[in-house]
């Protein structure tokens, strides 16, 4: 049985609010995190198979034809199997949902670092001895554009957008803002690097990996492979965080694919963490011009905001800086411009929130700067500046509790007892406080599962979704625990593995109400066929406890199912909802900062987010989402730098003693507070998207934190000590 | 990785005869694995003296002696090291993480390698790992490069703590030879600077083996460790301050000022101490004591910073010492 819907419109019912399970919300723990404190969650790399080889990735050390020297030499040391320089290498990952083969080759090296062969040897150590050894010739290419500085710009047509006259607007502004930023590129840095295990069964490929969206995966490693999709099982029951870099198929997965179809064994290839960095998805620096106009009554007449990034010559994403810029906030007249630098440097993506992380980060600052130069607290700029409909479009929003989270960020965090920039010190330690707005687009994907109710009365979740750290083994538990009415130990969820019904994946936030969505719609086909067993319309009955209760009788499951198992396939597509209305998360950050006036250090002393994202579907596993957004947040505004090299483009500093991610002692007292909100439009669990939305802006409110303590405004993140003592 | 032999030395005089014939010595391994794993350096042989009776910290006439294989966790723990020595211990726990500290032990920390990135990356040219090949720093991105002591072949820093610490508590080390004899060595004579040779770190020959540092008895005066970094923890210093300052009547009676993140070495210089000898604090003591450090001083870029920051560090050490200091 499966049950569609293509959500064309607002689903008002709220009917897990009306399930008597009352599990739903609730913090409950992850079904499979005693698995993974304790070590036996196995992850990719780590299964044991038979007859197992290990390859490892020969990088490219410059930019240019790629001419093979000494591939025998190589084969002749111990252990070696093969030196594979197939063409259908990849150069870099899919990018996310690509659903087909990235660029493949190995004749010409367009970064430094890309992969182009793999050693295949009986030991790990042996073959990274082999790949380190290879003697790879490259006829490099002095004119390879690494600085997108001076790079070709391109400036597509369908990604700038005018309204009004932002010029005038400017002209005749009370107050105005002309403001340009720079964010460095950043790297999604997952703890567990990319891993994948190859076996082949005649012509059937079984793939472990770990990867986010194993629908568009397995299609994308077939494509690559040259093979059909029905070939191909991806498992991924595991990821051990993903933040972009593995939405697409990535270079390790195809060389062990190919590697092992050569040797008929099982193959193993992981990156090492230098690997990590150079060959998975960077997010491109950006250079932003951001205008705004205000007029006396403190509203906004114009926003413009112009973005620089960049990304190899042939990949299409470039990071979509102003995508909440766009509706953000009032003002009639408005330019959005966009420009694309085509450099050889490692391949762009996404990574954490591609846009809104670094875009909505820079807007909060120019508004920050706004308020200043305008003599209006900042909250209340804001809040004045709330439009009642999307600005470009017209169309109305579908929830949003934007100036609520405001008001009670301002409230809770003692906004109120903020002063003046550069007047409050603690010895040598200037204090400060700032905020930021939070938003980011929200989505809906298509998405399948199947859920089973077995004749114990036990129900069984299965889709190809993936946890990569998120939560969604609990979330999808609880959905099926409260459409179902049973206790949360009587569901079990397997996900990760191409065999069960295809998934949305994990990205762009909507993995929880999307495939959310798919389990709610089998259970609810579930509930109308216990229903038709019990004889009675389904809104009458209530599960609850393994139990049905209707006409005033009560019946377990077991008793009803009497022995036959029951299933149903969830099926959700996006609809007229997506168009109809402006759908996205809002939210505001509030921080508190001490810089050191003798060494320009910045310590977070606390922060807190508030939240408006539709229904709260586990408030532990979205509150941990938050937690790690703000975290990165805090890494952004302070630390984190993926460094060029100035002469060849590559990345300086490729491993996570030097790429400056926040560490425990960087973060602080951060407290995440949800509002209550159930958004019709987004999906019938009324649910929106959470894994990004805690780091859309957080980095600002610690810099606009800075600005407060010293007067000193850091326009080029990171702000490390060395620019703000320069000011001190 | 390369693969290679594995001996585990029974005695002190047999890691020392291993080491003589072109064993490399591991203990902690934190630093050397790690090298070996990129094939930075690709020894053939390693002699492991984790095995042999180095450790302990015993009070000797000479101070307090430190036996080589004393983790830095242990270290940074022991009593004696807490009450008379609190810039070691301040300077050790600055360092690395608690895992890194558990395995890292005080020989090796000594003798830890530069964290240039470019030394790590055997597709650039370094001098110190490939001699004559070129420094890929120079010119590249060096934000956590020299200042000071570098030259034109090399600009990488001794990334150690603990080594600044003991520098300014004025540490001898006390080494085996190759033939069995033992000598000691102040601390401050063991490194050398890289000059048109980067790959020759300290005066150490093959063979030499360090058994232990000893500290000389406690100077009893005011002791500051502040390390000045990108972030909170886990990660090196782009400046720290070692200071020993102690007054006595107003005047400064004692001085000893060590720094990290400057210099191809831990830093010290005995002028900056003497100028400060039987002077009264003030501002302007500090500021000519900072001029004197920074004479040299040479940014390459994205290091430039270092300059101020390591003078505004080294001020404010410097007061606070004296605050400290005062009865």
């Amino acid at each position: 049985m499966t049950a569609h819907l293509k959500m064309d419109k607002p689903d008002h019912r709220h009917r897990l609010d009306h399930m008597a399970q009352g599990v739903i919300g609730q913090p409950l723990d992850r079904p499979e995190g005693p698995l993974k404190v304790t070590g036996t969650a196995t992850y990719a790399h780590e299964w044991q198979v038979a007859g197992m080889c290990h390859g490892v990735l020969a990088r490219a050390s410059g930019i240019g034809p790629v001419i093979r020297s000494d591939a025998e030499v190589v084969l002749a040391m111990p252990g070696v199997l093969a030196v594979i320089t197939d063409e259908r290498l990849l150069r870099n990952p899919a990018q996310g949902t690509a659903d087909a083969a990235p660029v493949q080759g190995t004749d010409i090296a367009a970064y430094v670092g890309q992969p182009v062969a793999l050693v295949v040897a009986e030991t790990f150590e042996q073959a990274r001895h082999g790949a380190q050894r290879l003697g790879l010739i490259i006829d490099v290419d002095d004119m390879a554009v690494t600085d997108p500085e001076t790079a070709v710009l391109e400036t597509p047509k369908g990604k700038q957008h005018s309204q009004g006259n932002l010029a005038a607007a400017m002209a005749n502004a009370a107050h105005s803002v002309d403001v340009t930023y720079r964010t460095p590129a950043h790297s999604s840095a997952a703890m567990e690097p990319h891993a994948a295990i190859a076996m082949w069964d005649g012509d059937m490929l079984t793939l472990r990996g770990s990867y986010q969206m194993l629908k568009y995966n397995r299609n994308e490693l077939a494509d690559s492979l040259g093979v059909s999709p029905e070939n191909v099982r991806i498992l991924s029951p595991y990821v051990g965080g993903g933040f972009g870099a593995k939405l697409g198929i990535a270079p390790e997965a195809v060389a062990a694919a190919i590697a092992a179809q050569k040797l008929g064994r099982p193959v193993a290839v992981a990156l090492t963490r230098q690997q990590v960095f150079e060959t998975t998805m960077r997010r491109s620096e950006t250079r932003q011009r951001v205008r705004l106009s205000l007029d006396e009554g403190g509203q906004l007449t114009g926003i413009g905001h112009d973005a620089w990034v960049s990304n190899l010559p042939d990949e299409s994403f470039s990071e979509p800086v102003t995508q909440a810029t766009r509706f953000l906030y009032a003002g009639d007249n408005r330019e959005i411009g966009h420009h694309i630098a085509r450099v050889h440097r490692t391949c762009a993506g996404s990574v954490r929130a591609p846009g809104e992380a670094v875009g909505v980060t820079v807007l909060e600052n120019a508004m920050d700067e706004l308020a200043h130069v305008a003599g209006i607290d900042p909250v209340e700029l804001r809040k004045r500046n709330i439009p009642d409909r999307d600005p470009e479009t017209g169309k109305p929003f579908s929830s949003r509790r934007f100036a609520e989270a405001l008001d009670r960020g301002a409230e809770r965090f003692g906004w109120s007892e903020r002063r003046a920039p550069g007047t409050r010190r603690e010895g040598e330690w200037l204090i400060g406080i700032g905020m930021a707005s939070a938003a980011r687009v929200n989505a809906l994907m298509e998405s399948k599962a199947r859920v089973t109710l077995n004749p114990d009365g036990r129900a069984v979740v299965e889709t190809d979704m993936t946890d990569i750290g998120t939560g969604t083994y609990a979330i999808l538990t609880q959905i099926a625990a409260e459409m179902l009415g049973l206790p949360v130990n009587q569901v079990s969820t397997s996900l990760g593995d191409t065999d069960f019904p295809s998934a949305a994946g994990s990205g762009g936030s909507w993995g929880a109400a999307s495939s959310g969505t798919s389990v709610f719609l089998a259970c609810e086909n579930l509930r109308s066929q216990l229903a038709q067993r019990l004889d009675c319309a389904e809104a009458d009955m209530t599960l609850k406890d393994g139990q049905a209760v209707f006409d005033n009788r009560v019946q377990s499951l077991s008793d009803i199912l009497d022995g036959d198992s029951l299933t149903a396939e969830g099926h959700i597509e996006p609809g007229a909802t997506s168009e109809a209305v402006r759908q996205a998360t809002f939210g505001a950050y509030f921080a508190e900062v001490a810089v050191s006036a003798v060494t320009g250090e910045t310590r977070v002393r606390r922060m807190l987010g508030v939240f408006s994202a539709g229904r709260i579907l586990n408030a532990k596993t979205a509150r941990s989402q938050f937690l790690g957004g703000m975290t990165f947040g805090v890494g952004m505004a302070l630390t984190e730098e993926l460094v060029h090299d100035p002469r060849d483009g590559h990345i300086v500093n490729h491993d996570l003693a030097e790429y400056h991610l926040a560490v425990n002692a960087d973060v602080p007292q951060i407290e995440v507070e949800f509002l209550e909100e159930r958004d019709d439009w987004a999906s019938p669990l009324q649910a929106k998207g959470v894994g990004e939305l805690g780091i859309c802006g957080a980095a600002a409110a610690i810099t606009n934190a800075i600005f407060n303590a010293t007067n000193v405004r850091v326009r080029d993140y990171p702000a490390t000590l060395d620019k703000i003592i320069a000011h001190l | 990785m390369r693969p290679f032999d594995y001996l585990r030395a029974a005695s002190p005089d047999d890691a020392s005869a291993a080491a003589a014939q072109g064993a490399t010595i591991i203990a902690g391994g934190t630093n050397l694995l790690d090298l070996m794993k990129h094939e930075v350096v690709a020894p053939d042989t390693l002699v492991d003296i984790t095995r042999l009776d180095l450790g302990g910290i015993e009070q000797t006439d000479q101070g307090l002696r430190i036996g080589a294989l004393v983790t830095n966790s242990d270290l940074a723990a022991d009593r004696t090291v807490r009450r008379d020595y609190p810039v070691l211990a301040r300077a050790l726990l600055a360092g690395a993480s608690g895992q890194l500290r558990n395995k890292a032990t005080t020989g090796g920390n000594l003798l830890q390698r530069t964290r240039c990135y470019y030394f790590y990356d055997t597709s650039t040219p370094c001098n110190k790992r490939d001699p004559g090949s070129g420094c890929a720093a120079i010119g590249g991105f060096n934000r956590i490069h020299a200042i000071l002591g570098a030259s034109n072949h090399c600009i990488a820093t001794h990334p150690s703590d603990m080594a600044v610490a003991m520098l300014a508590l004025r540490a001898l080390i006390e080494i085996t030879g190759a033939g069995g004899d033992t000598r000691t060595l102040p601390l401050d004579d063991l490194y050398v600077l890289p000059g048109d040779r980067p790959d020759r770190e300290t005066v150490l020959n093959p063979g030499d083996l360090i058994t232990a540092v000893i500290l000389p008895p406690p100077a009893g005066a005011t002791q500051i460790y502040r390390k000045v970094r990108d972030r909170a923890s886990y990660a090196f210093a782009l400046v720290s301050v070692a200071c020993v300052l102690d007054l006595q009547d107003g005047k400064i009676a004692q001085a000893s000022l060590a720094f990290g993140g400057l210099a191809p070495r831990p830093w010290s210089a005995k002028a900056l101490n003497d100028m400060m000898l039987g002077e009264t604090p003030s501002d302007a003591l500090f500021e000519r004591v900072a001029d004197h450090l920074l004479a040299k001083a040479k940014g390459q870029g994205s290091n430039d910073f270092k300059i101020p920051l390591a003078r505004r560090t080294l001020i404010a050490v410097l007061h606070e010492a004296v605050e400290r200091a005062q009865p």
